[in-house]
């Protein structure tokens, strides 16, 4: 065998890499570039300029003109390297285009102008992660504004879900009362029928009570999620029941069982449940999109889905405004994502 | 668990202490009422905040939904639809054949409904196929799991808005796909107006952006088949392809029964991904029933609720044999 090859296939152990190994990775990686590609493009486009956005076929890096500032001359130049007609080549400003003929200047020599035919000229572009799109973007689209409220309607939702879940799933599993199998089999039963299903009644219902156009109409009416409450019952019923016996024998009350006991052991499942309800609200659109028709009560994903209608394909802005739209919770999941992604492995599904 | 830093005991006490004065003001407030309503009104008390959030905005609405379904109008208010019987649904009905949507007075109804089973039956197989050779692959000895795992899962942290636009500025006509494929020699592809690479795309993205989770769960089935299996079966002859067959397979049966239920589950209800992908077109081509419904309801000038809601009524009938089998799925798993 080739002893690159060989150097390079070698493992721990002294065994070498077998057939196997080699499409494994190479499965692998090609998983990488399709999963995470897009992303990364989305990201790397976000910096080009419109008329780099235009261009075709798209090149990978954001290229900007260079430019020069001018003495007489209000705006920055872009630069361009030119063929003169000796055939010798000068890098050159441009100061106007007329037809097709651009009218150059040297930098240095501000005053002698060189008319030159613009297929005789390249630009001289750079690499730049310039932060226009987002300045820009930012100015029309409510950045702060979406962003609070995502995050409002997240954590406060969240808190709700893990609060009342945990104390359905608590009375579910621990006590024998009239009605329990009722509420259980009712709840479980609508576990799958999603909201997209009964939008008109819901709508109704929101209406009435006068939750439309406020953030509470986000949070209150999705919090009682039957998943939470059945991934929690299930957790709590592994955990013994002798414990709440001797807490009572030395006198506990059931809700300080319930918030000493109970719910510490049940870390694990909160923690999923956690997990998830960060999912949902965040990325939750068509129910946002229902309950708030004012802008300032946009989440994320609805000013989004809104900049993009309103703007009609200026892709410039709208990439910018979506890598800002993805990046807190981007962030959020590099910081945590061992856990995330074992916490939905090992409790999410049982 | 080590502690490296001074600091962390200092906001573990501090975390304890909140906790512990919350357990102490609320219990005094909860304790007195578990004396007004003894221990036995206890469990109610507990059921309740979520019973009610539940009852009202979940139950009451799936209620309301029969009530719309068989009255007529345009009023958005129950008490002033007239009773239809079953109009509603014998408009869905009305066809020469449903095998025909052309054929039907609700011919976008039966277009959807075509859709939806086209859809249903390629995403849940590619889904289905590609989690369980990605997971097969994470749950061999390899390096940076963890790394390759999370970049697996990320997609499914997006919103569906986000990935629209992710794969709809890619896939445009001067997008980064038909640039490449134009860098290759060949013309550019119509992928977001003609009506069947659209249906393409819009499975291949769903995929995409969901199948990290069931590859999550694949693999915990995978890690739970215990490792001296393999060993022995190993000691017996039976290595790779005999030892998957025999032994993974079978093993990991019961997960993959729920992971094809969850996923068909989830496909039925296709709706915000498309929305903001292709918004149902071009033409009709990616309607689904619940943008139909959503449609129905919501954006068209004369809002059908009737019909709208029974259409979801007949989708809400699906799903409840779909989540029924997925409770027996579930039941299997466990015995």
């Amino acid at each position: 065998m080739n002893p690159i090859l060989e150097f390079l296939t070698r493992k721990k152990g002294h065994k070498r890499l077998g057939l196997s190994d080699v499409l494994s990775y190479i499965y692998l990686l090609l998983g990488v570039v399709i999963m995470f590609g897009p992303v990364l493009w989305l990201l790397l486009s976000s910096f080009k300029t419109p008329l780099e956005i235009a261009k075709f076929p798209p090149r990978l890096f954001p290229y900007r003109q260079e430019t020069v500032a001018v003495e007489g001359y209000e705006e920055e130049l872009p630069l361009f390297i030119t063929t003169l007609e000796d055939g010798s080549t000068r890098e050159l400003a441009q100061v106007r285009r007329v037809g097709l003929v651009a009218q150059m200047i040297d930098p240095l020599d501000p005053e002698t102008i060189i008319k030159v035919p613009i297929d005789q000229r390249e630009p001289i572009e750079k690499i730049s992660f310039d932060l226009e799109n987002y300045i820009t973007g930012a100015s029309r689209f409510n950045f702060g504004r979406y962003l609070f409220n995502s995050v409002v309607v997240t954590i406060a939702a969240t808190l709700l879900t893990l609060l009342i879940n945990s104390m359905a799933a608590f009375a579910l599993s621990k006590y024998k009362f009239k009605g329990r199998q009722t509420i259980f089999l009712t709840m479980i039963s609508t576990l799958m029928v999603p909201i997209s299903v009964v939008l008109v009644p819901i709508f109704l219902v929101v209406t009435r009570v006068g939750l439309n156009n406020s953030l509470l109409g986000i949070i209150i009416p999705v919090a009682a999620t039957p998943t939470g409450v059945f991934l929690l019952r299930q957790y709590m019923l592994t955990i013994p029941n002798e414990l709440m016996d001797s807490a009572r024998i030395d006198g506990a009350s059931e809700w300080r069982i319930f918030s000493q006991i109970i719910l510490p052991l049940s870390k694990p499942a909160l923690a999923t449940l956690t997990i998830f309800s960060i999912m949902w609200r965040w990325n939750d659109f068509l129910w946002p999109l229902i309950v708030n028709s004012h802008s300032e009560l946009f989440t994320l994903q609805v000013g989004l889905a809104s900049f993009q209608g309103e703007l009609n394909i200026q892709w410039n802005l709208i990439l910018a405004m979506t890598v800002l739209t993805l990046l807190p919770i981007t962030i959020v999941f590099a910081f945590l994502q061992r856990y995330i992604t074992t916490g939905i492995a090992t409790t999410g599904l049982k | 668990m080590k502690k490296t830093f001074k600091t962390r005991g200092f906001f573990e006490r501090s975390a304890k202490w909140i906790t512990n004065s919350i357990v102490s003001v609320t219990d005094l407030v909860f304790g007195s009422l578990q004396k007004l309503i003894g221990v036995k009104g206890m469990p109610y008390f507990f059921v309740m905040p979520n019973l009610l959030i539940f009852g009202i905005f979940i139950l009451y609405p799936v209620l309301l939904n029969f009530v719309y379904a068989f009255t007529g109008g345009t009023s958005f208010f129950p008490d002033q639809r007239p009773f239809v019987g079953t109009a509603n649904f014998d408009r869905l009905f009305a066809c020469d054949s449903i095998l025909q949507p052309n054929t039907c007075t609700e011919d976008l109804f039966w277009r959807s409904v075509h859709n939806t089973i086209f859809f249903v039956i390629f995403q849940v197989s590619l889904m289905v196929l590609f989690s369980l050779i990605t997971a097969i692959v994470l749950n061999r000895k390899i390096k940076f799991r963890g790394f390759f795992r999370s970049v697996f899962f990320y997609p499914c942290l997006l919103s569906p808005i986000v990935v629209a636009l992710i794969w709809k500025w890619i896939l445009q006509d001067n997008g980064l796909l038909n640039g490449i494929i134009t860098s290759l020699g060949y013309s550019r592809f119509p992928f977001l107006v003609n009506a069947t690479w659209a249906r393409f795309w819009v499975i291949i993205v769903s995929v995409w952006a969901s199948m990290g989770f069931y590859t999550l769960i694949i693999l915990a089935g995978l890690q739970s088949i215990p490792a001296d299996l393999y060993e022995a079966a190993s000691m017996d002859g039976a290595n790779g392809w005999k030892a998957f067959t025999k032994i993974t397979f079978p093993l990991l049966m019961p997960t993959m029964l729920v992971v094809i239920v969850l996923s068909l589950i989830r496909a039925v209800q296709v709706f915000e991904i498309t929305y903001a992908f292709t918004g149902g077109g071009p033409g009709t081509a990616t309607l689904y029933l619940v943008q139909f419904i959503y449609n129905y309801g919501f954006s068209s000038p004369n809002k059908q609720y009737g019909v709208a809601a029974a259409a979801s009524l007949l989708m809400a009938g699906v799903l409840v044999v779909l989540t029924l089998s997925q409770l027996a799925a579930r039941r299997e798993e466990t015995y």
